[in-house]
């Protein structure tokens, strides 16, 4: 269990640290053909020159002669073919570069897609690995392959590239050696053939070899090569607190939608951004439209945002009613709450005559920004997407339009029932609440075609002439558009209603699971009945298997699991890291991702009080929306809650316990010095009298004075004896010295160290002859009977008699000391027996009550029983029962 | 009964129980010497050569049982040990070795007196002495008679030997141990059972009231002592 791996070094195996990271060397060119790999070669050469350890990773010389003359001299790694399809497509072989462990290795076309069943997906995942190992890597980039310029790109040359790499990449690299060709030395040498183009691609290679492309890209490469050297530099000033031209602090946020659009805004954004050395934030304002698309759109929206925060923004999703002005108005009183200094928005793509009704969120923005700048990026043409769903298509359409065509076909023949009798106006509010109908039910396209079927079917059956399209009284022209336009309207508002009735029936959804999770959990007492609850609610909720881990000794453990759910070492190492750091970490997050599970820290005000992982979906499946994750979260926050309540119940309890003990505790020395004391003060009176006042004293009053103190000075020697048999029973020190015993014996024993005690007090003893010899420790067994005698000489009175009886029954040896006193009330037969009894119950009678006690431990450490009964007729039965079989 | 001239040497490490002692026994008559160690103990008993020594066991040099032993190598000084309520092991073993009763912490002066006196006179009428009496128990040696108020009482040959140990050292503990040995020889050392048996039996028969021993009376988890009346 203690080889756990420590977190942190996994977080280092993930996200190592600088001086163990290998530096990786990015030879950045912007468009095949520039040399890139060439150069990649003659800089290994001149490593290995200078004694570095250079191996070759993985190169694609495309056959060219000038390239391969390069590779030789240098160790080739062999490649490794992975099976797919009948086909071994040759791969870099990443184990043998793990175990070669050169210093320095070259990997080719960092954004290269490994085949499928590889160990990474991407090419520039097995460089990550080979860093991590402690390897410089040395690799080739095309410009166009980073995600950023990906949009640009494709403006520019109208190519789509596919493989792309994360920006991080290209601002953690070491270096990057920009290998620059000017565009015409380019095109000669591809004229020349010396330009490798793959077979498939060459239309498309030619389209994209044009010299406007060309100077476009190699511009961009170089500047972004600048923008890392001014990073570079920037980081240097900072870290020797140069003063230097630090912009003013801008934050940026960008408003995106289902569009696809969207990808383009937050890459724009992102340079933006980078240009102004600013935060940027990206926000999804969900109307109850929206959260009314279908999964995939929703799923598109998530990935969207995911991106983004991959990118390095911070992303929220806000909700608004719906129309354009209340989502703008969302996004501006989250702008400045959040100090937004400049917002980015996609131009808008519908149809203007829709903007003039519905408004323009652009237009609100721009009106009600204040002193916010508002950036408009544009749009147009868009490369080849596939083109935005139609909104206001909803799906499987045809069974509702279909509905629609018989709402109207009831409604005509309504008509015809009633035509005869009521006016042809009146028979216009028929259709009218078809389109209504349709409108609630069946949605907005069929509402329209209602309206629409509607007047055409009052028009052709109940406005002469009959049975045409004409109109003979033209008024009808008016009731026909109004007809039209009252359904068209009527179905939007109702559509809309229906809408935001849906919204607001999700949400309440999401309530109520909240509601009913915080009801269980304040209904749980205890930590498991919390645990449980909590597990429960997720796994209903989200469908996945959950686990809480609680802190134990500073330490982790699994305290509550989903059936089925096992957890490994690195999962516990990952849950670990975020207990300790308090963010979430896992599946989905930036930090360790390939964690099997979603981890969130359980926290409250005082702290964290644990980890709650949640199962990623199962590879097929989607991802939680960001919602869900919300809501997730907020469970996680209401369990912590709840946990924390527990643990401080627990706190509070031991605390009265220990306030409770203490009391007693109080109570029993204050009672034990108040009967150590007493004695002594007859003592010293007696003695300091006998000293002091000798003289003034007559003879009877010397003696009584002699007497006191002696008896007190018994007194007090048996109450110390008795704390120190308490002291030893307690802690287990009692020896028994098993041997034969008389009973008898015993009996007479006891009586006779009882002495003066007993001296006006009849005592009867009746042990049957020939009664064996019962194993025992006869001292502690003496002690046993005088405590118990003593006692019954306290609770009777003078005259009563005592008796003590010994029988035999089975292997049982049973004594009894009776006598006729006041007896023991029924609920105290068994507390009679416990320690300081008598502090519980304050009377008259002296004494600590340590005596049943002590009787008590000694009988049970012979293995044998005490208990006390009412006597019939008055009195108090005390009852011994030993074993007559030695057992140990 | 005064002893005149007696010498006693009181051996404790406790100045307050040496003053006490002193007291006591200067007032019964005793020259009174002092002693705090095991060491100090020895030299004493050689050159104030006491008749009687109070020995506490709990010394803080050598304990008490190792001075006992010490002293009996060569000195038939009568001792008397002085020890606390739970140490019935040392007891034994002090009386083992050869010191002759024991007193309990805390202890009268009475009592004090009755074990010295009893220690003492052991060496007196330590002669052939054919009739032994206690109160009312009467045991002729010579004829090998025992009566309870002249009443003759039958004994077996053990009960009669156990009896007569007893009587010899009237008032003076005998451990179980002894008696075992005594009696029946050193391999029944360890055998409580016949002991008790025997005991049990004895007072049924000379005892008034065998609940209520008056003559033979136990020293719990010690042994037993025929008790005197002083």
């Amino acid at each position: 269990m203690e080889h756990r791996p420590n977190p942190d070094e996994l977080l280092k195996h993930l996200q190592p640290e600088e001086n163990k990271r290998g530096r990786l060397k990015i030879f950045l060119g912007y468009a095949a053909g520039v040399g890139k790999t060439f150069a990649m070669l003659e800089a290994a050469h001149q490593r290995r020159e200078q004694g570095v350890d250079v191996v070759i990773g993985y190169i694609e010389t495309h056959k060219r002669a000038e390239t391969e003359e390069l590779v030789e001299g240098l160790e080739v790694l062999p490649r490794k073919k992975v099976e797919y399809h009948n086909v071994a497509l040759p791969e870099m072989d990443v184990d043998a570069v793990l175990k070669r462990r050169s210093q320095l290795v070259l990997v080719d076309e960092f954004a290269h897609t490994n085949a499928p069943r590889s160990r990474h997906p991407k090419r520039y995942q097995d460089v990550e690995e080979i860093l991590d190992a402690g390897i410089d890597v040395y690799t080739t980039l095309n410009i166009q392959h980073l995600e950023s310029m990906n949009d640009i790109v494709a403006q520019v040359t109208g190519v789509i590239v596919r493989e792309t790499v994360p920006d991080r990449l290209l601002d953690e690299a070491s270096e990057i050696e920009v290998i620059d060709l000017p565009p015409d030395e380019l095109l000669t040498r591809l004229q020349e053939g010396k330009v490798y183009i793959p077979e498939q691609a060459a239309r498309a290679i030619h389209e994209f070899f044009r010299k406007g492309n060309l100077t476009a890209l190699r511009e961009m490469s170089l500047r972004r090569a600048a923008e890392h050297i001014d990073d570079q530099m920037r980081s240097y000033m900072q870290t020797r607190a140069i003063p230097g031209p630090w912009p003013a602090a801008e934050r940026l946020l960008a408003c995106i939608s289902p569009s696809p659009l969207s990808e383009r805004l937050i890459r724009s954004t992102r340079r933006l951004a980078d240009e102004l050395k600013a935060e940027w934030l990206v926000v999804y304002v969900e109307t109850p439209q929206l959260a009314a698309m279908p999964p995939e759109k929703r799923e598109r929206v998530a990935r969207m945002l995911r991106q983004a925060e991959e990118l390095g923004a911070h992303t929220q999703v806000l909700g608004s009613s719906g129309s354009v002005t209340a989502s703008a108005q969302t996004i501006l009183e989250f702008a400045r709450k959040n100090n937004i200094s400049k917002i980015v928005v996609g131009k808008p793509l519908r149809p203007h005559w829709q903007e003039v009704i519905r408004g323009s969120m652009v237009d609100m923005l721009v009106r009600m920004s204040g002193n916010i700048d508002v950036y408009v990026i544009a749009s147009s043409d868009q490369p080849s997407m596939p083109p935005e769903e139609n909104p206001l298509k909803i799906h499987s359409p045809w069974p509702r339009y279909l509905g629609s065509i018989v709402l109207v076909a009831v409604a005509t023949g309504l008509g015809f029932l009633i035509g005869g009798r009521i006016a042809p106006t009146n028979l216009v509010m028929l259709y009218l609440l078809t389109v209504v109908v349709a409108a609630i039910y069946l949605g907005r396209g069929p509402a329209v075609l209602a309206s629409l079927l509607g007047v055409l079917a009052f028009d052709f059956l109940f406005v002469q002439p009959y049975f045409t399209f004409a109109v003979s009284d033209t008024q009808y022209i008016i009731t026909f558009i109004a007809l039209f336009l009252v359904g068209i309207v009527i179905s939007q508002l109702t559509a809309r209603a229906r809408e935001q009735a849906d919204a607001a029936h999700q949400r309440e959804a999401e309530t109520a699971e909240l509601y009913d999770l915080s009801r269980d959990l304040s209904v749980a007492g205890e930590m498991d009945a919390v645990l449980q609850v909590l597990i429960q609610h997720v796994e209903d909720t989200f469908k996945r298997d959950t686990v809480v881990l609680l802190p134990e000794n500073d330490h982790l453990v699994i305290r509550m699991v989903s059936t089925n759910l096992k957890l490994d070492e690195d999962e516990l190492a990952v849950a670990d890291w975020v207990y300790r750091h308090g963010d979430p970490a896992g599946r989905h997050t930036n930090t360790l991702p390939a964690a099997q599970l979603r981890h969130l820290p359980l926290k409250t005000a005082r702290g964290i009080v644990g980890v709650l992982g949640v199962q990623g979906p199962e590879s097929s499946r989607p991802d939680l929306t960001p919602q869900q994750r919300r809501l997730m979260e907020t469970f996680a926050s209401q369990a912590a809650l709840a946990i924390e309540r527990v643990q401080l119940d627990e706190q509070a309890r031991q605390a009265q316990l220990l306030q409770a003990t203490e009391r007693l505790q109080t109570a029993l020395l204050n009672s034990i010095s108040h009967d150590l004391r007493t004695p002594l003060v007859s003592i010293t009176g007696a003695l300091t009298s006998l000293d002091e006042q000798s003289d003034s004293l007559n003879e009877d009053y010397r003696k009584s004075l002699i007497v006191t103190a002696r008896e007190e000075a018994d007194r007090l020697n048996r109450l110390v004896g008795n704390l120190l048999s308490m002291t030893r029973i307690e802690s287990g020190a009692i020896k028994l010295n098993i041997e034969p015993g008389d009973i008898q014996d015993v009996i007479g024993t006891a009586l006779d160290q009882l002495g003066k005690r007993i001296a006006h007090r009849k005592v009867e003893v009746n042990v049957p002859d020939n009664f064996p010899l019962v194993p025992m420790d006869f001292t502690l067994m003496v002690q046993v009977l005088v405590n118990v005698v003593d006692n019954a000489v306290k609770y009777s009175p003078e005259y009563c008699k005592i008796e003590i009886s010994a029988e035999l029954e089975n292997d049982q040896v049973r004594l009894i000391i009776a006598d006729r006193g006041e007896g023991i009330p029924p609920e105290d037969l068994e507390r009679v027996f416990d320690k300081f009894y008598r502090v519980q119950r304050p009377d008259s009678v002296s004494g600590t009550g340590l005596g049943l006690s002590i009787s008590k431990g000694i009988v049970e450490a012979h293995a044998g029983s005490i208990h006390a009964r009412r006597r019939d007729g008055g009195g108090t039965l005390i009852v011994i029962e030993l074993p007559v079989k030695e057992r140990v | 009964m005064s002893e005149t001239n007696q010498r006693v040497l009181v051996v404790d490490d406790e100045n307050s129980i040496r003053r006490y002692l002193r007291a006591a026994l200067s007032a019964q008559g005793f020259t009174v010497y002092e002693a705090a160690s095991g060491e100090e103990t020895l030299k004493a008993v050689l050159s104030n050569r006491p008749d009687i020594i109070i020995l506490d066991l709990g010394l803080p040099d050598f304990d008490g049982i190792e001075v006992t032993r010490r002293l009996r190598e060569w000195s038939q000084t009568p001792i008397i040990i002085l020890s606390v309520r739970e140490a019935e092991n040392d007891k034994i073993a002090a009386l083992d070795a050869g010191a002759d009763d024991y007193l309990t912490k805390p202890f009268g002066t009475g009592e004090l007196m009755a074990r010295m006196r009893v220690a003492m006179r052991r060496l007196v009428s330590n002669s052939d002495e054919p009739i032994l009496q206690v109160d009312n128990l009467k045991m002729d040696l010579s004829r090998r008679v025992v009566t309870v108020n002249n009443n003759p009482i039958s004994l077996t040959p053990t009960e009669y030997e156990i009896l007569r140990l007893l009587l010899q050292n009237a008032g003076k503990v005998l451990t179980h141990r002894q008696l075992l040995r005594q009696v029946w020889g050193t391999a029944y050392e360890s055998e409580m059972h016949i002991l008790r048996v025997n005991i049990s039996n004895l007072r049924r028969k000379i005892e008034p009231d065998p609940a209520r021993p008056h003559y033979l009376v136990t020293e719990p988890g010690v042994g037993y002592r025929l008790r005197t009346e002083d």
